[in-house]
């Protein structure tokens, strides 16, 4: 929890905000048992997905300032953030010396952490929870990387389902000037841990595709919203605002 | 119950590899370490090639672990999938080569020691169950079972300093620690003997004498053991005897190959 934040949760302590329907700290403890049920906390969970290099961090910047601005409080989170496992994960990826199940793992053990500690008390103070990245990443990875889907998909099986999942879909020809801009390719992004190319650049262009093809089953079966992210920032904005204008509108008190 | 047994069993089937599994299960102070070094002893002078694998082996996972634990991070669910991620770390690195080449893998706790841990801590059985269900089925499992009130006289005679997650004291059962961990323990004990049947785990009394503990364990392994890989007996013997050596320095060698 950020420090603005617990900020912005004493005000609303002292503004009563906290009602009786409000599950208790014991309710926020997930069993694996099916997946934790947010639909009575104030708040709303908002995911957005796409590879790295979609436009993701930027358009979650301006989101955050859009929602702030109309007086909404946004809690932010991301992938490998938590305080368990984020410094462990940042390691395993330095060494590449894990396999792809303990791998797994470590994202999953980093999500529940993250879900726990930020993600249930936002929502339950009220806030809207932007995700950048959600299970859907993490399981792409495992999947491309020849993972038993199903096993993976299990593994999560206590998250809670988002209120919107907003896909950022690029292709790779898009994809390839915007990652060069940014300093190149990443060795995991590039998929050169579990594939026989020496090249990164066809080694990146695989993988990609790769994962793009995963992305598209589950954004079948999952109710993800697609929005062309081969487009510049405004346009994409303009999608990615009219979608979370819905989800938002509902909200105690909302002016979006 | 019966339904996840089913689907655990589907994956975790040893299919093809070679080697032999054995494992030991029971809550501290059951005298399960005591008995798999037996197993070990007696297997390693029959020439067999025998392999540890302890529980918690895993040096990057064990670091975060152990940075939860300290800073006390870990709630029932993280504590239940870092555990997983440790175990899938010392199952690709110490129990699968070993297995693959025909070994014996003598594994002191197993995926039952995270099943009973992880449901006493109100995890979802089922949920727990299809994460391990990469993890091959044991060739046999041996449960050392001991009465509870017996464990915790062996285990807090001496007092000695209890550790947060190990008292369960995460669950919050009781302040004091000392309840706390028989509080835990019972619980852990309960899921045990549920899991004899689910698991077909070999039952060992373990307020036995431990030789007589031993003899019914070295009963139970032994039909397992034919075909399974030998160490080289003697490699040298033949040099020995072309050149007329005794082998003098050998011998300072000796644990050195017979362990590699």
């Amino acid at each position: 929890m950020t420090q603005s934040m617990a900020e912005t949760l004493i005000s609303f302590d002292e503004m009563g905000f906290r009602g009786s329907s409000v599950p208790s700290e014991s309710e926020l403890r997930p069993s694996g048992a099916g997946p934790v049920d947010i639909a009575r906390y104030p708040g709303r969970l908002i995911v957005v997905e796409g590879t790295d290099g979609a436009g993701r961090s930027t358009q979650m910047a301006l989101l955050r300032e859009w929602l702030e601005a109309r007086g909404y409080g946004v809690a932010h989170t991301a992938l490998t953030r938590s305080r368990l496992v984020g410094e462990g994960l940042r390691k395993a990826k330095q060494g590449h010396t894990l396999g792809r199940q303990t791998m797994d793992l470590f994202y999953a053990t980093d999500f529940a952490d993250r879900m726990e500690n930020q993600i249930l008390p936002a929502l339950r103070a009220g806030f809207v929870v932007l995700t950048d990245r959600y299970i859907y990443s993490a399981m792409a990875r495992s999947i491309a990387r020849g993972g038993d889907a199903e096993w993976i998909r299990q593994v999560y099986a206590f998250a809670p389902a988002p209120h919107a999942i907003f896909y950022l879909k690029i292709d790779v020809e898009h994809l390839t000037p915007r990652v060069l801009a940014k300093g190149g390719f990443d060795y995991w992004e590039s998929g050169l841990d579990c594939q026989e190319e020496t090249d990164t650049y066809e080694s990146f262009v695989r993988y990609q595709t790769r994962l793009l093809r995963i992305f598209d089953e589950l954004a079948a079966t999952r109710e993800f919203t697609v929005i062309d992210a081969n487009r510049d920032v405004l346009p994409v904005f303009r999608d990615l605002k009219a979608g979370v204008s819905e989800v938002v509108s509902s909200m105690q008190g909302g002016t979006a | 119950m019966t339904h996840v047994s089913q689907e655990f069993e589907q994956y975790a089937n040893l299919g093809d590899l070679p080697g032999k599994l054995i494992v030991v299960e029971g809550i501290d102070g059951s005298g399960k370490s005591t008995q798999l070094d037996l197993l070990e002893k007696w297997l390693s002078s029959q020439g067999y090639s025998v392999y540890f694998s302890a529980w918690n082996s895993s040096p990057l996972v064990r670091e975060t672990t152990g940075y939860g634990k300290a800073k006390r991070l870990l709630s029932p669910m993280t504590f239940s999938l870092i555990h997983t991620a440790d175990f899938a770390d010392r199952l690709e690195r110490t129990i699968l080569p070993p297995l693959r080449a025909g070994a014996i893998v003598l594994a002191d706790r197993y995926i039952y020691t995270a099943f009973a841990r992880d449901v006493a801590r109100g995890i979802d059985p089922t949920y727990v169950r299809r994460n391990y269900r990469f993890a091959p089925r044991p060739t046999v499992a041996f449960y050392f079972r001991v009465p509870l009130q017996e464990a915790l006289s062996r285990i807090l005679s001496g007092r000695p300093e209890l550790k947060y997650y190990e008292a369960g004291m995460d669950l919050g059962l009781s302040e004091d620690p000392y309840k706390s961990f028989e509080l835990f323990q019972g619980r852990i004990l309960e899921q045990y003997d549920q899991m004899t049947s689910e698991y077909d785990l070999k039952v060992i009394d373990a307020t036995l004498p431990i030789a007589q503990q031993q003899a019914m364990m070295r009963e139970r392994v032994r039909p397992h053991l034919e075909g399974v890989l030998k160490n080289p007996v003697m490699p040298h013997a033949e040099v020995f005897r072309e050149e007329g050596l005794v082998g003098r320095y050998i011998g300072e060698l000796a644990g050195d190959w017979r362990h590699e």
